[in-house]
C-alpha cells in the first residue's frame, strides 16, 4: 500500500545541515492501522508531511500502491488518494464549514449529511456547519472539523497528525471513539501520528521513531509493552502523557 | 433594452426582469422605465440632475431598485439621488451601476447618494458596481455617500465591487444620532493596473450610536488600493473598524484606520491587516485535491463573499 525507501530530509542551518529523517524505511501494508510515536522533535511530523508530499525527501522513493509517488505534487497525491489530518488547522476567514466538507467529499453534499461527519467528530452539527473557519472556533473544534474532512475524503490512507494536540483530555475520550470506529469500518490504512497511550492500544502496528530514524517497529503486542514497561521508557511515559508541541 | 444592457442589469442588480416593489432604471444617462408604489415614491428633481425616493414612514418589507446602466463610449455622467426614509419604516434600496465601454472614449459615472433615516427606521442598502468591455477607454466610478440617521434608526450598507472599474474613489459619510447605528461591509477586488480609494468618515453625535465598519479587499496585478476610514466618537457611543486586505502579484495597498473619541466614553477600535494567502491554505486545500490555483480562487471567493 504505502512504502517508504530509504527516506532522508535535512535542513539548512547555520551550522550546517541538520538531518531530521535518516534512512526511514517503512512499510504500511493494506487496511493497517499504523501508530508512530517518538520523543519531541524525532521527526514523526516531518515523514507525515513527506507522506502528504508537503516536504520532499532529499533521497529515497515512495511507492503508493505500487506506483512512485516521489516526484508527485500534494494535489496528484491527494486525487490518487492520500488524506491528510494538518496538527495545526489553518483558519480560513469567510469559508464555511460546509463548504469545508463539501470540497473534501468532492460533490456537493446537502447539509444534513455533511453534519453527519461533523457527528462523527463530536461536534453538534447544526451549531457549525454555517460557521466560519475562521478565529471564533477554539483550537479543539478547528482539530475535530480538520478531522471530519478526512473522514468525507474516505480515502485509501489516511494520515494524521497528533490528533489529541490542542484537545483537552476530555473531548479527547470521544475522539478515541471516532479512530476505533474508524478502524473498524474504514476500507483503507491510517497512520497516526500520535502520543496518547489509548491510541497506541487501538494500533495493528506501531513504529517507535527517534532522532531521525526508526528505532522500533513491530505489533502493538511486541511494541507496546516494551515502550510501556521499561526503565527507559520513563522518559517516554513522559511524553505520552505530558502536553507538547511536536517539532 | 439590448443585451449588453440587460447584462449589466443583471450583475448589478440581479435582475432578469422587471423587480418587485418600485424601481427605476436610468440606461446612458436616461429614465428607462420607472414604477411607484402606495408607500414609495420616486421622483425626478425639476433641474434633471437625479431623483428623490420617498418612503412613507412604517412602510415595510418593501423594497426599491435603482440600478444605472451605461453602455454608450464616452459617456460621462453626474447624477445626485436622494433617499427619504420615513420613521418606523424597513426596506430595502438596492442601487448598481454597470458600465461596459467598447470605444475609446472615457465612461464615467459619479454619483451623489443622500440617505436621511428617520427615527427608528431601518434600512439595507446594497450597492454593487461592475464593469466590462473589451475597450481602451476607461471605466470610472465616483460614488459618494451621505447619511444622516435619527435617534434609534439603522442602516445596513453593502458595497461590493468585484470586476472591471479601472478607477475609483468613493467617499462614504455618515452622522449618526442617538441609538442610531450603522453596519458597512465592503467587498472590493481590484485587477491589472486599477486603482480604488475608499473613505469612510463616521460621526457618532448621539448618545449610545454605533458604527461597524468592515473592509475586506483583494489587490491582484499591478493595481493598487487605498482604505481610509475615521470613527469619530462625540458622545458615548461604539465604533469598529476593520479592513483586511489580501494582497497579490505585484499589487500596493495602504489601509489608514483612524479613530478619534470626543468623549470620555467613546469607545473605539481599530483593526487592519495586510497579506499574503498563507501558505498553509493552499497546502489544505491541495490535500482535499485542489490544485493550486483551484485552492487559491477559493479562498479569494470565501474571502469576499
Amino acid at each position: 500500500m504505502l512504502e517508504l525507501q530509504a527516506i532522508s530530509f535535512g535542513v539548512d542551518e547555520s551550522r550546517g545541515k541538520k538531518e531530521i529523517l535518516k534512512n526511514i524505511s517503512l512499510t504500511v501494508g493494506e487496511n493497517k492501522f499504523v501508530v508512530i510515536t517518538g520523543p519531541n522533535g524525532g521527526g514523526k511530523s516531518t515523514l507525515a508531511r513527506i507522506i502528504m508530499g508537503i516536504e520532499k525527501p532529499d533521497s529515497g522513493r515512495i511507492l503508493f500502491n505500487g506506483e512512485d509517488i516521489t516526484e508527485k505534487g500534494i494535489t496528484e497525491r491527494a486525487n490518487a488518494g492520500i488524506s491528510f489530518a494538518l496538527q495545526q488547522p489553518v483558519r480560513f476567514k469567510g469559508v464555511q464549514v460546509l463548504d469545508l466538507i463539501r470540497l473534501a467529499a468532492k460533490k456537493d453534499l446537502s447539509a444534513a449529511d455533511a453534519c453527519q461527519y461533523l457527528s462523527e467528530v463530536g461536534l453538534c452539527a447544526k451549531d457549525y456547519i454555517n460557521r466560519e473557519v475562521n478565529s471564533s472556533l477554539s483550537g479543539g473544534e478547528l482539530k475535530r472539523i480538520e478531522i471530519a474532512t478526512v473522514l468525507a475524503r474516505a480515502t485509501k490512507l489516511s494520515v494524521f497528525d497528533e490528533p489529541e494536540a490542542g484537545i483537552d483530555l476530555w473531548s479527547f475520550q470521544n475522539l478515541i471513539q471516532v479512530f476505533e470506529k474508524m478502524r473498524e469500518t474504514t476500507n483503507g490504512s491510517i497512520v497516526i501520528i500520535s502520543h496518547q497511550e489509548r491510541i497506541l492500544e487501538i494500533a495493528d502496528e506501531i513504529v517507535v521513531i527517534s532522532d531521525g530514524s526508526i528505532l522500533k517497529h513491530g505489533t502493538r503486542k511486541e511494541i507496546l509493552p516494551e515502550i510501556l514497561g521499561t526503565a527507559s521508557a520513563q522518559v517516554t511515559c513522559q511524553f505520552y502523557r505530558g502536553d507538547r508541541q511536536d517539532g | 433594452m439590448d443585451k449588453i444592457l440587460q447584462t449589466l442589469l443583471e450583475k448589478v442588480a440581479s435582475l432578469h426582469e422587471v423587480p418587485e416593489g418600485a424601481y427605476n432604471i436610468r440606461a446612458n444617462g436616461q429614465t428607462e422605465s420607472r414604477r411607484v408604489t402606495a408607500n414609495i415614491d420616486i421622483e425626478t428633481r425639476a433641474d434633471g440632475s437625479g431623483i428623490d425616493v420617498h418612503i412613507k414612514p412604517d412602510t415595510k418589507r418593501e423594497s426599491v431598485h435603482i440600478p444605472v446602466i451605461l453602455s454608450r463610449t464616452g459617456l460621462t455622467e453626474t447624477v445626485c439621488n436622494d433617499f427619504f426614509v420615513g420613521d418606523g419604516a424597513e426596506v430595502t434600496i438596492v442601487a448598481g451601476c454597470g458600465i461596459h465601454n467598447s470605444g475609446a472614449g472615457e465612461s464615467r459615472h459619479d454619483g451623489l447618494h443622500r440617505f436621511f433615516i428617520g427615527k427608528n427606521a431601518k434600512l439595507k442598502y446594497v450597492e454593487k458596481h461592475y464593469g466590462e468591455g473589451g475597450g481602451s477607454g476607461g471605466r470610472i466610478m465616483n460614488p459618494r455617500t451621505e447619511i444622516t440617521i435619527e435617534d434609534g434608526g439603522s442602516m445596513e450598507m453593502e458595497t461590493v465591487q468585484i470586476k472591471g472599474i479601472d478607477s475609483t474613489k468613493r467617499e462614504t459619510v455618515a452622522h449618526l444620532k442617538a441609538g442610531a447605528r450603522l453596519i458597512v461591509q465592503e467587498r472590493l477586488m481590484t485587477h491589472e493596473s486599477q486603482t480604488a480609494e475608499s473613505r469612510f468618515d463616521v460621526f457618532m453625535d448621539g448618545e449610545g450610536a454605533s458604527a461597524n465598519i468592515i473592509s475586506r479587499s483583494v489587490a491582484r496585478d499591478r493595481s493598487e488600493q487605498m482604505f481610509f476610514s475615521n470613527l469619530i466618537g462625540n458622545a458615548a457611543s461604539a465604533g469598529h473598524t476593520e479592513c483586511d486586505a489580501i494582497i497579490m502579484d505585484h499589487a500596493k495597498i495602504s489601509s489608514l484606520p483612524e479613530i478619534t473619541a470626543n468623549h470620555p466614553d467613546a469607545a473605539l477600535i481599530h483593526e487592519a491587516a495586510i497579506g499574503k494567502i498563507a501558505g498553509e491554505q493552499i497546502i489544505k486545500l491541495m490535500t482535499l485535491g485542489l490544485s493550486e490555483e483551484e485552492a487559491e480562487a477559493q479562498i479569494v471567493n470565501g474571502f469576499l463573499k
